[in-house]
């Protein structure tokens, strides 16, 4: 089964730590046009990961038209002046190539995944659709319908994620992260073929995207390649979205969702720090260390504590994600046990990061840490896509790929008392938003209405 | 959930292969051990996986779980033992630490045919002894200990709870259910049935499926082949010889028929299929090249262009195979919106209907067959894909040449084979069908 990804990468679902290879390192071409070319050989296998990233995600879009990046990622499968609607699909299959694509906060990508001797012909797909894509109104009337299915499969029927839209919509009032990646239901309802053609026209082009190819070639090939397929794309002036700075907090907030689940669940958020310089921002570096601490490994300080020896949590988390063009979150989240309330398992939560704020962390744990994540930097080198998408992340972030083993060198320069001082300066009341999962019994939730005026 | 995560795995492992230049060793210890490796030393790591005939289908009668709990709790204690080797007990602590402390990676779990551990570590010395060592240790010598069992009883439950409120496991499980009657493929875990299970059916379930005369090792990385055969002595030096386990009824295809089980959400799950294929069995390529076209080529199936580019019915729609130990099932599903319903229902049982009687086109057997070959290289193109495979190939015996054929096996399939295998394996007439959401 292969699905267009609308969620994949949201903040909170990355990795903890990205992590450096000492393989090959990647070299980078600029195309006249403004197009970025990022190429790292890895020759262990005869496959290739191609994919092109733009600059333009849900963050990009204004109100009353939530959901449109995604809406177009779907529609650039739909036909461009030369090929049909499903002709890429097909062709790329024919090829023996995997595709799929994927829309989040930040950015919109798209990728194949073939064996090497084919990636002139994805190529040349891929840049044909960047600059010839043809926006169909029937097609599009079909499309967002299966759009809006994928809404209800991926979040209305979903306890987990409507508490996650529920979290972003209350921890940020004025930045677009307020917003789900999916789209308001209602959004989508009202959408047009010409909301999808006036989002095309904006964001897609050379000088907003960023192609990133690894496996098994010649960069100085792959330059040349990009430079005959996407070298005569014209650059056009892409708009700049205005910060949406979000104010400072000034106190807790609570949002509760109700919905048919067994087990309450609940997700406490903290406004911390990005990672904008990885030279200066230490802070950053020492939160993606503490995050470890708590939940970076199976005997890590929130599993260890609170469900294995206390068992007052199923479950029991900690994410922070600090690579993101918009502001960042630091979560902890859980199930509780029976016998144990959300609003204990909340303080309890809470408990754990005061106990590093007061008492610190071990030297052993830390070590443990560190080595985790250098180990991490070899692991990673069995997935080429895995690199492709890393690399991608970064730059779509505002931080250049080249800093990958950098990041990792600050990190490992983390001491015990940079984790206890943000321990100690970021986990108060007044940047906190806490959101919980009341469950329903399947019986006491009413369907919703069907949408009208679909049916064409 | 677990099993049909697993189902998936298995359908894309089975069906991968190698280049020419995948060359697998294998060989059989003194104890009955199976090995399969794959030397490779692109990069300093080293991937292994155990794997045992411990499936949820040797669950003990009215204590489904059994399987899964003793997998799950192989690693919450060691005990202390003197014979083969004096070795001191080891809390859940000590050992996640010490797995953490040379940053091993400890994967594993239990399907329905098998069930065991895997490991990724650095393939430096020290790092590999000591998490190889400790994986053999949490193979041999758990020590279940009772008030670990009671919590993750206790946490099992509240997920079997949980599962019991989302729509696409309570279809699972009435698939399963409806399609295998009394086979053991059928039984899943219960708050009751997990409830009853104790210490001692976790101790006995180890003793009797975790042995070494039917371990099936499966490594593939930077070591030599003498470092593999010492590995896997070592990985099975603690583990008792089991007696031949009973066999399993046969898989009878029972008579067809639709359930629908009220649920609020806005879209219903349906699923439809009916058991149908035995791992490495002489029909199994044809019915992949044929479901290719069918309901498993992604964007570009029937399936996926009659439901939902044409019709805007559905986010994913699909068909599979899933060949198991024992017929394993086909099955055919999608989610949509609850009032549409019966016309997503009927266009994929005409689909289907269209291709038993049809089979594919001549341009769809072009497609599927460049498709699957075209692609073979993405099927090992790194460690883990290879373990994947090599790990199945050992556990169902498939011939050790199966990725080296496997590309010729696919071109040779002709349209009168995809339909002649299809019309074996899959009747419309012959098909169960779930609907969670949409009571009648």
């Amino acid at each position: 089964m292969k699905f267009r990804i609308a969620l994949l990468l949201s903040a909170w679902m990355l990795g903890f730590l990205p992590s450096a290879s000492h393989a090959e390192l990647a070299q980078e071409f600029m195309l006249k046009n403004g197009m970025k070319i990022i190429v790292k050989e890895d020759h262990r296998a005869p496959t290739v990961a191609h994919m092109v990233w733009y600059k333009a995600g849900s963050m990009d879009e204004h109100n009353g038209v939530t959901g449109v990046a995604h809406a177009l990622e779907h529609m650039m499968f739909k036909g461009t002046k030369t090929l049909k609607p499903g002709e890429f699909s097909q062709r790329v299959a024919a090829l023996g190539g995997r595709e799929n694509a994927f829309t989040s906060k930040d950015y919109t990508g798209y990728f194949q995944q073939i064996e090497k001797s084919k990636l002139e012909k994805v190529m040349a797909l891929e840049a044909d659709r960047m600059a010839n894509l043809v926006l169909d109104k029937e097609e599009f009337s079909r499309e967002i319908r299966v759009v809006m299915e994928e809404r209800r499969w991926r979040t209305e029927d979903q306890p987990i994620p409507l508490v996650y839209e529920a979290l972003n919509a209350t921890a940020f009032m004025a930045h677009p992260y307020h917003h789900p990646i999916a789209g308001w239901m209602s959004d989508l309802l009202s959408m047009t073929v010409q909301d999808a053609k006036t989002w095309y026209e904006r964001w897609y082009a050379p000088n907003n995207a960023v192609m990133v190819v690894t496996g098994d070639v010649e960069a100085k090939q792959v330059f040349a390649l990009a430079e005959k397929h996407f070298g005569k794309i014209p650059r056009k002036a892409v708009p700049v979205t205005r910060p949406q700075e979000e104010p400072p907090q000034r106190g807790i907030r609570r949002v509760t969702v109700k919905a048919p689940a067994e087990n309450p669940y609940v997700v406490l958020a903290f406004k911390v720090p990005a990672l904008r310089d990885v030279e200066k921002d230490d802070e950053s570096h020492a939160l993606d260390v503490l995050a470890a601490i708590l939940d970076g490994y199976d005997n890590a300080r929130l599993n260890a504590k609170l469900v294995r020896t206390d068992r007052v949590a199923n479950s029991a988390g900690a994410g922070y994600s600090n690579i993101a063009r918009g502001p960042v979150l630091f979560l902890l989240d859980g199930t509780p046990a029976a016998g144990t309330t959300t609003e204990q398992l909340e303080k309890l939560l809470r408990a754990e990061v005061e106990r590093i704020a007061n008492e610190g962390i071990s030297e052993q744990e830390l070590k443990r840490v560190k080595t985790q994540l250098i180990a991490g930097q070899i692991y990673k080198r069995d997935s080429i896509f895995g690199q492709a998408m890393e690399i991608g992340t970064m730059e779509m972030s505002g931080i250049s790929h080249t800093k990958i083993d950098r990041i990792i060198e600050k990190l490992k320069e983390v001491t015990a008392a940079q984790v206890q001082a943000v321990a100690k300066k970021y986990f108060g009341d007044d940047a906190l938003t806490v959101a919980t999962l009341v469950p329903l019994p399947l019986s006491e939730k009413k369907a919703p209405a069907a949408p009208k005026g679909l049916r064409h | 959930m677990t099993r049909i995560l697993f189902a998936f795995l298995l359908t894309f492992a089975g069906i991968g292969t190698a280049s020419a230049a995948l060359k697998i060793q294998s060989w059989t210890l003194a104890n009955g051990a199976r090995v399969l490796f794959v030397e490779n030393h692109s990069i300093p790591i080293l991937d292994i996986s155990v794997e045992f005939d411990a499936g949820s289908r040797r669950d003990p009668q009215g204590k489904s779980g059994t399987a899964e709990l003793t997998n799950a709790m192989l690693a919450r204690g060691l005990r202390a033992t003197t014979t083969p080797y004096a070795e001191s007990e080891m809390s859940e602590a000590q050992i996640s630490d010490a797995i953490a402390d040379v940053a091993a990676q400890r994967g594993g779990g239990t399907g329905g045919d098998r069930a065991g551990a895997s490991l990724r570590t650095l393939s430096s010395r020290a790092e590999r002894d000591a998490s190889v060592s400790l994986l053999s240790r949490i193979l041999a010598h758990p020590s279940f200990p009772e008030n670990l069992l009671e919590r993750d009883k206790a946490r099992t439950i509240a997920a079997i709870r949980e599962d019991e409120t989302k729509p696409e496991s309570i279809g699972s499980k009435a698939f399963w259910r409806l399609l295998y009657g009394s086979h053991p493929y059928s039984q899943y875990p219960t708050e009751a049935s997990v409830t009853s299970i104790t210490r001692d059916d976790l101790v006995a379930f180890h003793n009797t499926h975790y042995v070494a005369n039917r371990a099936v090792i499966a490594m593939i990385g930077d070591i030599t082949r003498d470092d593999a055969d010492a590995i896997a002595r070592q990985l099975t030096a603690r583990l008792p010889q089991g007696a031949p386990l009973p066999a399993l009824p046969a898989v009878e295809v029972p008579a067809p028929s639709e359930e629908r089980i009220a649920h609020p959400a806005t879209q219903a799950h349906i699923l439809l299929g009916l058991p149908a294929v035995v791992r490495g069995e002489p029909d199994y390529f044809p019915l992949l090249v044929g479901n290719y076209t069918l309901g498993g080529g992604g964007f570009v199936s029937r399936l996926t262009h009659e439901v939902r580019e044409k019709r805007g019915l559905s986010y994913s729609v699909y068909s599979y195979f899933n060949p198991m130990a024992q017929p394993g099932p086909f099955q055919a599903g999608l989610q949509t919106q609850k009032e549409q319903t019966d016309e997503a229902l009927k266009v994929v049982r005409s689909t289907i209907a269209d291709f038993l009687r049809n089979g594919p086109t001549p341009q769809e057997l072009k497609a599927a067959k460049d498709n699957l070959i075209g692609g073979f290289a993405l099927r090992i193109d790194n460690n883990r894909k290879i373990l994947d495979n090599i790990a199945a190939i050992g556990f169902y015996n498939l011939p050790l040449d199966y990725l080296d054929t496997w590309t010729a096996k696919v071109e040779k399939v002709t349209i009168a084979d995809v339909k002649a295998a299809f019309q074996r394996k899959v009747a419309l007439d012959r098909m169960s069908t779930v609907i969670v959401g949409n009571a009648k």
